[in-house]
């Protein structure tokens, strides 16, 4: 009796969580300076999710949903957003979170020198505090973007006494308002986060400590998955999702990414634009048509990712249904060709980061190309020299991709308006400038849809940007743990999260 | 002594300066540009021009490099691009990972080398002889990223006896240090093992056949002692210059293992920073690097002294 009295107790222990828990994640590489105004890698944004809260998050069907805004409206004339703030929120520090707060978090992305965050604040011209919980952002243009900015490390509130104390080395020591605190870091080996007993929505938090390891290659991370050295990985490869599947230790969960991947031709930015495919869209259109979506998914990754052939996945509200992927057609490739005057096949030249899967990737583009007469000379090159030739103009086509934003605009608008900031490819068109603008300022969705399916139907025509695939976010998980949902943007979010051994 | 050791000295300064200029020049050949990859995916060109002005890319490359030298004297090696932490801190980090990684695959080396070696050569042309040059090639010809991952999916994955990969400092918790740094020094030692065996063994071979030892045995000395005390003390000179050499090697940073492993030392640091045109960084390490392959130098040289007695006279 007394035997099943202790043994009842202790059940009782070990079912409230009595013992200290760390949970343990996997990151394909070290995040880099801890300080959301001047990150820039996509696991310091995994870091994030448990460390800095913001002021709006995203369900996985990318609505915008309260984090620690709660309420928020535009104006009539789209010039201004009223926001309420939650109430009883400090940060790591103790200072506490209100209205202010937020006008001092969003004047330090917009005027720290090093700040990253600048262009995606920019039509935010002044924030007005206007009670302790409740402020107006005003805006110099109406802009249907600023919410999702907000939903991403631009909204990311930061301890206004700490990032005065610390100024630019704040990302040293952040002090955020997140529900785990920052503990230390380790560069290249770990960052240890700790509970943040104050957190406002604490209860739905199930771990004492979070520790990121930065794991890169890829059959170790598996391994220590294995193991039971680590119970989330990130961004699991391809090729071992067929081990990871096949061991009962461990659940495989994926979400399709909001990013894309393809080929970029060269057609306004510099000489190399003379070049066939960056003169004649009828090439280009060729290579489109030559190329076998699904296979390549197939082929190259396992058909864990999904084919695309636009900015948005077709899962994506905002995908043009008017242009479905379109089956391999060689024949009309060739014909295209013959039409261009190449009837004997034509030369190009692609740029290709130097690691396995883009190469990968592009041998089978390469072989899918020749059928229809497009000899392609890849050409691998490290990724800092890659960006570099690319931004310069000094390429005919490169092979690269974008890692995704939640608002439709981050995905296209940049890359092929005349003066977008990334507009590599050197692509310029009116009617494309025009749609794309309205696109931006526009709030009603359905109105703002119709412009991005008519700046569709003209990139699809004149395909500077080829697409080809879009990324998903493949998170491989301990057997033990419950409640996680895997997000578009590929994000960790550990809210009702739990870890049973 | 005191003056040879003195001008080894005066010798290993220029070539500090040498090697610090030389990797600095390097760096600046290399194609691509930092801040593309450190202004993140929008490149905003605002945000490049603060940080070239910043961190000083739009002067002269000489002036550069003056620069950097002016702060270094002053224990100022600048800090990282990536994640702007002083790279003085970066290193003082990562030394003493990196020292314990050397120590422990050097002892693995010395444990598994040096009696291979000696056995080899004594048994020459026999079987035993045959079978440890099989293995100490295999040593040498295993790459060290599969030895890694197998020894990980055997050891760590299947049996579940030591940690798959990553670190932890002995001040924390020794034992578990030792645990989690034993796959990767056998991964590295066996492979300097097979390194070491090869020179012991030719060394031995030597002196096994020399005058000295014949006399030693006709004197009627146990075996034993005539291998051990008379001819291996003699083979020692060039096994001690390669363990110098090894170690300094070792120092600098073994990247396959430690990117396998996990391991947060020089070399995955250094080659990241290279990846990142993370400039500072890279010549931080290197000149520790370089420093710490001279001093094993001299040890080695200092060592000599100590085992022959006839550099002594000189």
């Amino acid at each position: 009796m007394k035997n099943l009295t202790f043994t009842t107790a202790a059940l009782a222990l070990m079912a409230s969580g009595a013992m200290a828990q760390d949970l343990r994640i996997a990151l394909q590489s070290d995040a880099d300076v801890l300080d959301p105004d001047q990150s820039r890698t996509f696991v310091g944004r995994i870091v994030y999710a448990s460390l800095c809260d913001k002021l709006v998050d995203i369900t996985p069907d990318l609505e915008i949903v309260p984090q620690l805004a709660t309420e928020w409206s535009v104006a009539e004339d789209g010039m201004s957003i009223d926001m309420t703030v939650r109430e009883g929120v400090v940060f790591h520090d103790g200072t506490p979170f209100n209205a202010q707060a937020v006008a001092d978090n969003i004047d330090r992305s917009q005027t720290l020198e090093e700040s990253r965050r600048k262009s995606e604040l920019s039509s935010i011209e002044s924030v007005e505090v206007t009670g302790d919980y409740t402020l107006t952002l005003n805006l110099t243009a109406p802009d249907a973007t600023v919410m999702a900015q907000l939903a991403d490390r631009a909204g990311m509130m930061i301890s206004p006494t700490a990032a005065a104390e610390a100024g630019v080395d704040f990302g040293l020591n952040p002090v955020c308002s997140g529900p785990f605190s920052f503990g230390e870091r380790v560069a290249q080996d770990r960052i240890v986060l700790n509970k943040f007993a104050d957190y406002w929505n604490a209860e739905a938090i199930n771990f004492d400590s979070v520790t990121f390891l930065p794991i890169p290659d890829t059959t170790v991370r598996l391994a220590n998955l294995q193991s039971g050295d680590i119970h989330i990985l990130e961004r699991l490869a391809p090729t071992d999702l067929a081990q990871a599947e096949a061991d009962e230790g461990i659940n495989v969960v994926s979400a399709v990414s909001l990013g894309y991947q393809g080929i970029t031709f060269n057609v306004g930015n510099g000489e190399n634009a003379e070049s066939p495919f960056g003169a004649d869209k009828r090439l280009r259109q060729a290579f489109s048509h030559a190329m076998d979506r699904e296979a390549i998914n197939q082929v190259v990754f396992e058909g864990a990712y999904a084919p695309g052939n636009q900015s948005f996945p077709p899962t994506s509200p905002w995908y043009n249904a008017d242009f479905p992927i379109e089956p391999r057609d060689v024949e009309k490739a060739k014909a295209l060709l013959a039409e261009a005057g190449y009837p004997d096949g034509v030369d190009l030249t692609v740029q290709v980061p130097n690691t396995t899967i883009p190469l990968q990737l592009m041998q089978v583009v390469q072989a899918m190309a020749a059928e229809a007469g497009i000899r392609i000379e890849i050409v691998s090159k490290e990724f800092a020299t890659l960006l570099a030739d690319q931004s310069a103009g000094d390429y005919f086509a490169s092979q690269i991709g974008w890692s995704g934003r939640v608002d439709p605009d981050g995905n296209i608008h940049q890359f092929v308006t005349t003066d977008g900031g990334i507009n590599d490819s050197g692509f310029s068109h009116p009617d494309v400038d025009a749609a794309l603008n309205a696109a931006r300022s526009e709030a009603d969705v359905a109105a703002r849809k119709a412009k991005y399916d008519e700046a569709r139907a003209i990139l699809i025509d004149e395909a500077p940007l080829v697409y080809l695939y879009h990324q998903s976010w493949i998170t491989a998980l301990d057997a033990g743990i419950e409640g996680f949902t895997p997000y578009p943007d590929g994000m960790i979010r550990l809210e009702g999260v739990t870890l049973s051994e | 002594m005191l003056a040879y050791f003195l001008r080894r000295l005066a010798i290993a300064i220029p070539t500090i300066v040498l090697i610090s200029i030389f990797v600095f020049a390097l760096q600046k050949l290399l194609p691509g540009d930092p801040l593309l990859v450190l202004a993140g995916e929008e490149r905003d060109p605002e945000v490049l021009e603060f940080l070239r002005e910043k961190y000083r890319l739009n002067d002269p490359i000489p002036v550069q490099y003056l620069t950097w030298v002016g702060n270094a004297l002053r224990g100022d090696l600048g800090t990282s691009f990536r994640t702007n932490q002083q790279v003085t801190e970066l290193i003082a980090e990562k030394l003493p990972v990196t020292l314990q990684l050397a120590i422990m695959s050097l002892v693995f080396a010395l444990a598994i080398g040096i009696p291979a070696g000696i056995v080899s050569a004594y048994r020459k042309g026999t079987v035993t002889d045959y079978v440890a040059n099989v293995v100490a090639l295999s040593g040498l010809s295993i790459p060290n990223f599969w030895l890694g991952i197998m020894l990980i999916l055997l050891v760590s994955v299947k049996w579940q006896l030591l940690p798959a990969s990553g670190y932890v400092p002995p001040g924390e918790d020794l034992w578990q240090s030792i645990r989690t740094m034993l796959m990767p020094a056998f991964v590295l030692g066996t492979a300097l093992a097979a390194t070491l065996m090869r020179h012991t063994r030719s060394a031995m071979l030597g002196v096994l056949t020399s005058d000295y030892v014949r006399t030693a045995r006709a004197k009627g000395l146990s075996e034993k002692r005539v291998v051990l005390k008379h001819a291996f003390r003699n083979a020692l000179t060039p096994i001690v210059t390669l363990t110098a050499l090894l170690f300094g090697e070792l120092i600098g940073g073994a990247v396959l293992t430690e990117q396998i492993f996990t391991i947060p030392g020089f070399g995955k640091l250094v080659v990241d920073a290279v990846f990142n045109r993370d400039y500072a960084v890279v010549q931080g390490i290197v000149l520790v690097t370089a420093v710490g392959f001279i001093v094993m130098n001299l040890l080695a040289d200092m060592a000599y002294f100590l085992l022959n007695p006839r550099l002594r006279a000189a």
